[in-house]
């Protein structure tokens, strides 16, 4: 499976992994990770003394937060902005579930933290709606039946718009690829590829 | 009209038959003409379409209640193991924890038979040791790591095999095997059949253990309001959750609600109520406040189910000329620690024309997560050594093997003894056969030139699949004339709130948008099945169609009360009533409906009785078309036709969709899934996505599907039999005759990865 390109020098198992060494790559991070044993740094980080201010520009609004660093761009997305939209599969960047745009690119937001997208545009499938109107390329995957069970499906279709973005032609391959990071467990794939290219003929 | 019986109604559902008494409707109504039909058998779009691409469809993964807490749960992370002390005093101190459930503290409720909802007898790696609710799932996750066990580590056993031995380490006190012998079926004289035989093929072929990994984890929020607790379950059965939660806390059924709007998949995994809903049901008790558990995806991998592995010893004998004359089936198959069943025979008993058959299948407990129901439970194992097996022989006594298949059809059940209500295998192996283009395979196998090997091969299908009593579905008309269809079914992703309102939108006459669905809610919804078993668009499509006919009836009623006129000279059309003849006058549905009021105007269908004497099985067939690198091993399917009986179509989009599935999971289990245990530790290896391989888009191959029935007006109203198991059933035994045909060697193990055809290919 392709791993999405993270915007991010930082994932979070490395994230976790460098936190008892001082490894981190934030100074946040860093700040906590070099006093603290495992366990101890784990408990803190999730009280509240150490939450860390975050504005976050999430579609097209900005949220003043505050959140503990070791938190997700997922969990941020879901929790404390309540889109719940946005799905969490695997929480370990294997199945791009929990795909939304950082400046246009889709990243898995289950693999990035929050405080890493400051400054940084966010979309989310919610986002993609202007007001009540489905965006052509949500329509294209109700009109193709690009969808089974839905739970995959808002990463599926930020996965696609993330590719139409930059190749708003793409052929039948470019599909293939763009798409290969997004598991789909009902198997709607054939019709996912049918959506995207029908997005990609109406846009 | 609404005339109903109570009977006896029994059918297949998954891996037995239930029988319950059922109330069921006794209205005849005319066969649908598919070319008269306006909505029904239309490629509709989905009507939650918008919810759940806009993003605003709440899954019970994504339901918030107010004061919620959240919930994780401690599991052993030993194979075998017992507890010998527990202290979770510290993890008690942590700020943010509300409560700790374990053994000690919790009541003791039975499960799994010989088992309790915490029992501190763990059997297995993930069995469950404690549960904590905390302001947060990364406190309650804290928390589990503070949580002190003093573990008495057991021997133990993760192979069927070798559990199966008389020394193994017990899992139970009376051995590891499932009701301590094997369960037997015979028909005929198995010896004399062998006698008969010319040529006899016999062959051991196993199958992995394969995870289901729905997408939207096993998942419930409850929440308690004085004695009355709502469940919001990610579940196939609202109904079986409901009673099961009830019967365990004592409680009435009438003071317990499940809810399902929305569920990501779940392929068998969610028939059952979840110990955790039950553990979270009483730590919100304890603690007042709403509960919220959702499993991580390692949880998923060792806890809430599998598709049990199998080794299956078959032989069969035909004659020169190709008819059958003996089949036998040695087979074991691992439950895992708790009861499940792991049968895999019934393709064998019933597949093709054979009068000599005898089976003998052990379900065998080991240390590992137990087996559940998985997308045509023990069909999907089975073909695959059957088909493979009947290959063999066809190639023993020369003859091509659809030929073979053919000389062995029958148009009766030979279980049961019974005729089917409908069976076009038939035009199924013919349309198909044409459309992979049978003829050009390469003959004989392994003669395809090059280091990309291609290859062609095939596998039958039979399931049930055709549903029953009982079910309900209300129909209720609003003052404006649009409608509300109430069924205690549920949508897991296959369509069901679009079918139910296309047949209720064909009966009135009335637009799509005029129909809304609400399933999944037992405090409003009236009974119907778990959505499994590919039973539920053949057992709740004909209420709905009841409920409707119903209504149209008291429309014209109405209409005749209101006009002056003899119901006879009133015409239904289009959702309007007119009088026949000169000076038409004429009333729409909604005119009706405001004069009378809505609280007249509810009905509720029931799913009619299936005929007796005759058995309901759909079948199909699937070619495969691969291509194997012999130089890397790896296997690339490149087309599969599917040709379906499957009685009436009512959706052909979502059907096209629901085939895709079956297909695309049918190839994850030939060639990549695997649940891997090793044997050392007795650990399970695969615990997320990377390492348990699930297909991608890049696997999905092209795909060719031909239906060819139109309605099977035995069964019920609307002709339907069910296509989510079938869509499955025969595409690994498909891909593994390909890949024989390609290369000439035979893999007897799934799943079929390049090390396996490479030591193949060597041999
Ligand atoms: S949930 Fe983020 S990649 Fe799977
Ligand atoms: S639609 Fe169910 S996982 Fe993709």
């Amino acid at each position: 499976m392709k791993k999405k390109s993270v915007s991010s020098s930082l994932s979070r198992r490395q994230f976790l992994k460098g936190f008892g060494s001082g490894v981190a790559g934030s100074v946040a991070l860093n700040k906590i990770a070099s006093a603290l044993p495992l366990q101890k740094t784990l408990e803190k980080a999730a009280n509240d003394a150490n939450r860390t201010p975050l504005n976050l520009s999430v579609n097209g609004k900005t949220y003043r937060l505050s959140v503990e660093p070791n938190r997700t761009l997922a969990e941020v997305i879901r929790e404390d902005l309540q889109l719940t939209g946005t799905k969490v599969v695997c929480n370990h960047g294997e199945c791009g579930a929990c795909t939304v745009l950082l400046d246009g690119e889709a990243v898995y937001s289950c693999h990035i933290l929050a405080l890493d997208a400051e400054g940084k545009s966010v979309t989310t499938i919610e986002g993609l709606l202007g007001g009540e109107e489905l965006h052509p390329l949500q329509k294209a995957f109700v009109k193709k039946d690009g969808i089974q069970c839905g739970f995959c499906t808002p990463g599926q279709i930020m996965a696609a718009q993330a590719l139409l973005l930059k190749n708003p032609r793409p052929a039948k391959e470019d599909v293939l690829e763009g798409m290969s990071g997004n598991l789909c467990r009902c198997g709607a794939y054939p019709k996912i590829i049918e959506s995207v290219l029908e997005a990609a003929k109406t846009d | 009209m609404a005339d109903s019986k109570i009977i006896k109604s029994k059918y297949f559902f998954e891996e037995d038959f239930t029988e319950e008494l059922a109330e069921v409707s006794a209205n005849k109504y005319a066969d649908w003409n598919k070319k008269e039909l306006k909505v029904v058998g239309k490629p509709v779009s989905r009507v939650d379409g918008y919810d759940k691409v806009s993003g605003s469809a709440v899954f019970t993964f994504d339901v918030i209640l107010p004061n919620m807490a959240h919930a994780k749960t401690l599991r052993c992370p030993h194979p075998h193991a017992k507890i010998k002390r527990i202290n979770t005093k510290k993890a008690e101190k942590i700020p943010g924890v509300l409560g700790i459930l374990t053994y000690e503290n919790a009541p003791k409720i039975s499960w799994y038979g010989k088992s309790f909802l915490f029992d501190p007898h763990l059997r297995y790696e993930g069995d469950e040791v404690a549960f904590v609710a905390a302001e947060n799932e990364r406190i309650a996750e804290q928390a589990l790591k503070l949580i002190e066990v003093d573990y008495e580590i057991l021997p133990f056993v993760t192979d069927a095999a070798e559990a199966m031995k008389k020394d193994a380490p017990k899992l139970y006190d009376d051995g590891n095997i499932r009701g301590g012998k094997p369960s037997v079926y015979e028909r005929g004289d198995i010896d004399k059949g062998f006698e008969e035989a010319s040529a006899v093929a016999e062959q051991t072929y196993k199958t992995q253990v394969e995870i289901h990994n729905p997408t939207e984890p096993h998942c419930s929020v409850v929440n308690w309001d004085g004695d009355y607790l709502t469940i919001w379950d990610s579940t196939q059965g609202v109904f079986s959750v409901r009673d099961r939660v009830a019967d365990v806390l004592k409680l009435p059924a009438s003071r317990v609600r499940v809810i399902k709007k929305y569920m990501g998949g779940a392929f068998g995994a969610k028939l059952e109520a979840g110990k955790y809903t039950v553990m979270a049901a009483l730590l919100a008790r304890k603690i007042g406040r709403p509960v919220r558990i959702a499993l991580d995806r390692r949880e998923m991998n060792l806890s809430v189910g599998n598709r049990p592995d199998s080794v299956q010893k078959l032989k069969g004998g035909a004659t020169k000329d190709g008819r059958l004359t003996a089949l036998y089936q040695y087979s074991y198959g691992a439950a895992g620690a708790h009861p499940a069943g792991a049968g895999c025979s019934w393709a064998l008993r019933t597949m093709y024309l054979c009068p000599n058959v005898k089976t003998e299948e052990y379900t065998v407990y080991i240390n590992a997560g137990r087996a559940r129901p998985f997308r045509a439970p023990g069909h999907v194992q089975g073909f695959f050594a059957l088909e493979a097996l009947i290959d063999e022989l066809a190639e023993k006594i020369g003859m091509d093997p659809l030929e073979f298949r053919i000389k062995n059809h029958t148009d009766r059940d030979q279980v049961f003894d019974a005729p089917y209500t409908s069976k076009l295998l038939l035009d199924a192996y013919r349309v198909a056969a044409e459309a992979i283009g049978w003829k050009n395979r390469p003959q004989p196998a392994g003669s395809d030139a090059g280091p990309l090997k291609r290859g062609i091969g095939m596998s039958s299908q039979i399931w049930w699949g055709g549903g029953g009593p009982p079910a309900y579905a209300t129909l209720k008309l609003n003052r404006d004339g649009s409608v509300r269809i109430i069924a205690g079914s549920q949508d897991i992703g296959t369509g069901t709130y679009t079918i139910l309102a296309q047949v209720a939108s064909e009966v009135l006459e009335i637009p799509m948008e005029k129909v809304e669905v609400l399933l999944g809610d037992t405090a409003v919804a009236p009974y119907c099945g778990s959505s499994g078993g590919s039973t539920t668009a053949p057992s709740v499509s004909p209420a709905v169609r009841d409920a409707a006919e119903q209504m149209k009836a008291k429309l014209l009623s109405g209409a005749a009360a209101h006009l002056n006129v003899s119901e006879s000279q009133l015409v239904y059309r289009n959702g309007v009533i007119h009088t026949k003849g000169k000076n038409k006058k004429s009333m729409t549905i909604r005119e009706i409906a405001r004069k009378m009021g809505e609280r007249v105007l509810v009905t509720t269908g029931k799913r009619e009785a299936n005929p007796d004497g005759y058995a309901i099985n759909s079948f199909g067939v699937q070619f495969a078309e691969v291509e194997v690198d012999t130089e890397t091993g790896k296997v690339s399917v490149k087309k599969i036709v599917a040709a379906y009986d499957i009685g009436r179509v009512l959706n052909p989009k979502t059907l096209e969709n629901q085939i895709h599935g079956g297909i695309i999971q049918g190839l994850g289990f030939a060639l990549f899934e695997e649940r891997i245990i090793d044997r050392n530790t007795g650990k399970v290896l695969t615990t997320n996505l990377h390492d348990y391989k699930l297909p991608t888009v890049k696997d999905t191959p092209q795909i060719d599907i031909r239906i060819v029935s139109k309605g099977d007006s035995k069964i019920s109203n609307t002709g339907v039999k069910g296509v989510g198991e079938p869509a499955m059933i025969p595409t690994p035994a498909a891909i593994g005759n390909a890949v024989y045909n390609a290369i000439g060697k035979r893999i007897k193990s799934l799943p079929i990865t390049p090390d396996k055809v490479l030591t193949a290919l060597q041999s």
